[in-house]
């Protein structure tokens, strides 16, 4: 019995510091901001309860519906090109037997880049004038895009900056579970006449059905909170095209010092996310059964 | 291995293929960086022409040196190495034990607090930006780089990994040890950090490219901009920074991580896929 204390008090005082570390850092904000999004807060008075005020000061702002509308549409273009992209780029990877090493190298480059650093190169490469691709673009004959300029491909040149940057995390990941496919299926299937595209469909996709479910759902929750590529190439513009709910949540909080109503904002954002992770939770859980 | 196509089907197929794929990935991930590191030896005027010249008619390598003496660099990168070594050095001093407890010693709710620690990882990092910012205020810790020690240490991941790896270790080992008389300390410092080298090499890497990949909290934990991150600080510089110079800053701001990725890759990919989605 006294062994037991004197254990736990051992066990208590390794996980001292990580016990404060996470209560002073993850949980006290948490439940702090659920209480902030009620409040007015500033640096200059006492916080004062407001009830449902700070969600009415958001549903009012013309900014909300427009932030909300173009994080949608880069979480949207993010999947189309983030999700597919990444996984036929594995398949490709995955059927070729020569430098292994360097693909792997290559693809996985850009995520070590800091993200500051891949905004601004891009933002460069982007310019309309002796930008790399619209070079490209006239090279081939095709007249040059705006990119960041309009606001018609602004918010698509975000995406592809993003996509560009980290592609390599989920190519790997989808490497590694293509390299679990038992290669019986692929003969047996074979041999019933499926073609290649046929393969493709009825081995690879479900057999990789987890990895590519989890990974869907976890770029969801990444792509709905973009906020340094809008930060650092566009700063929202042009014509609003690019403020996201993250960029607009920064502005209430860090231009106008009302931390109340971004907190209310990362409420809204909170039950939208919290909706996917839950989803999360339980295709992961049901595969751990 | 058979894969999806039949192999020894068409070498010349596979030709094809090996070479197209080969030059597309060059093309996307590795001709946009060369064209960076290359561009910023050019001259602005010369980096305006259009079309842009491929190799700089005039070498300017000096521009290198250029923008590490006019942006002020060393200071930045010294910033920055002790935001990274910091991040790295508290999250293991504080991450290790804890895992060590919560794997070996099992004590009194210590389920409870591993699932309290996973439960941190489902909340999405934006909606805690405003809370953790003003707690941090409260604190004192703006303009210090301990604030983001002591987040970085709040790390769910690493906590589990390690955890994990623990739970992994042979138990005859940590028994023999224990009837030799050996603490809890002596046995964690002698037998188990030394048997831990490949998880505690993933975790420091990923500690190190994290903080120094990371944006938005030294964006809001520094506003003095003599204390500012490297990425913080270029992103101050552009808009109003000579191409070339901005350019070559780039490139500079990026070579640590991407040499260290360099030495590092095989730790780097391995923990890739061990940690990855499968946790």
């Amino acid at each position: 019995m006294r062994r037991r204390v004197a254990e736990n008090l051992t066990a208590y005082g390794f996980l001292s510091a990580a016990l404060l570390c996470f209560a002073v850092f993850s949980w006290y904000p948490i439940a702090r901001g659920v209480v902030l999004g009620f409040q007015q807060v500033d640096f200059v008075a006492a916080p004062t309860w407001v009830g449902w005020e700070n969600f009415e000061r958001l549903f009012a702002d013309p900014l909300f519906a427009v932030a909300w509308r173009n994080t949608l549409l880069f979480t949207v273009l993010a999947l189309v090109f983030g999700f597919a992209v990444p996984f036929l780029l594995a398949v490709v990877l995955n059927e070729l037997r020569h430098f292994k090493a360097y693909f792997r190298l290559v693809v996985y480059l850009p995520v070590m880049l800091p993200p500051v650093v891949a905004a601004l190169v891009w933002k460069w490469l982007y310019d309309p004038g002796p930008g790399l691709l619209n070079t490209a673009l006239r090279g081939l004959g095709l007249p040059g895009l705006g990119w960041l300029d309009d606001t018609s491909t602004s918010m698509l040149s975000l995406v592809l900056v993003a996509t560009w940057a980290n592609l390599g995390t989920a190519t790997l990941v989808y490497l590694a579970a293509l390299q679990s496919i038992p290669g019986e299926l692929y003969e047996a299937a074979e041999l019933d006449g499926a073609g290649v595209l046929r393969r493709l469909w009825h081995v690879t996709v479900p057999q990789t059905r987890f990895v590519l479910l989890v990974l869907l759902l976890l770029q969801v929750v990444a792509t709905m909170q973009v906020f340094t590529e809008p930060y650092v190439m566009t700063s929202g513009g042009p014509q609003d095209s690019t403020v996201t709910v993250l960029l607009l949540l920064y502005r209430y909080a860090f231009y106008y010092n009302d931390f109340g109503t971004a907190s209310a904002l990362s409420l809204l954002l909170l039950l939208v996310l919290g909706a996917f992770t839950a989803l999360y939770l339980r295709v992961t859980r049901r595969a751990d059964a | 291995m058979r894969t999806l196509v039949a192999p020894g089907r068409s070498r010349t197929g596979y030709a094809i293929a090996l070479t197209a794929t080969a030059i597309v990935v060059t093309v996307v991930f590795v001709l946009p960086l060369l064209w960076v590191v290359i561009s910023a030896m050019k001259p602005a005027v010369e980096l305006a022409r259009v079309p842009p010249t491929v190799l700089p008619l005039t070498w300017q390598p000096e521009t290198y040196v250029e923008a590490w003496r006019l942006m002020d660099l060393g200071r930045y990168f010294l910033n920055t190495i002790v935001v990274a070594v910091g991040t790295w050095a508290v999250q293991l001093a504080v991450d290790v034990p804890a895992a060590y407890a919560l794997s070996r010693l099992k004590p009194v709710l210590g389920k409870g607090i591993l699932g309290m620690m996973l439960l941190t990882l489902m909340m999405p990092a934006a909606v805690l930006l405003v809370p953790t910012y003003l707690t941090i205020a409260d604190l004192g810790l703006l303009n210090n780089p301990v604030a983001l020690w002591l987040l970085g240490a709040a790390n769910a991941f690493t906590v589990f990994l390690l955890k994990r790896f623990f739970d992994q270790l042979p138990v005859e080992v940590l028994e023999a040890a224990k009837i030799d008389g050996a603490g809890q300390l002596t046995l964690l410092w002698r037998i188990v950090l030394p048997l831990s080298r490949p998880i505690l090499a993933v975790v420091s890497i990923f500690a190190v490219v994290a903080a120094w990949k990371d944006f938005i909290w030294p964006l809001l934990v520094f506003s003095d901009p003599a204390r500012q991150t490297l990425s913080v600080a270029l992103q101050r510089f552009a808009p109003d920074t000579p191409v070339d110079l901005m350019l070559a800053g780039l490139v500079l701001a990026s070579a640590p991580v991407v040499g260290l990725f360099l030495v590092f890759q095989r730790h780097v990919l391995a923990g890739l896929t061990a940690g990855g989605v499968k946790g």
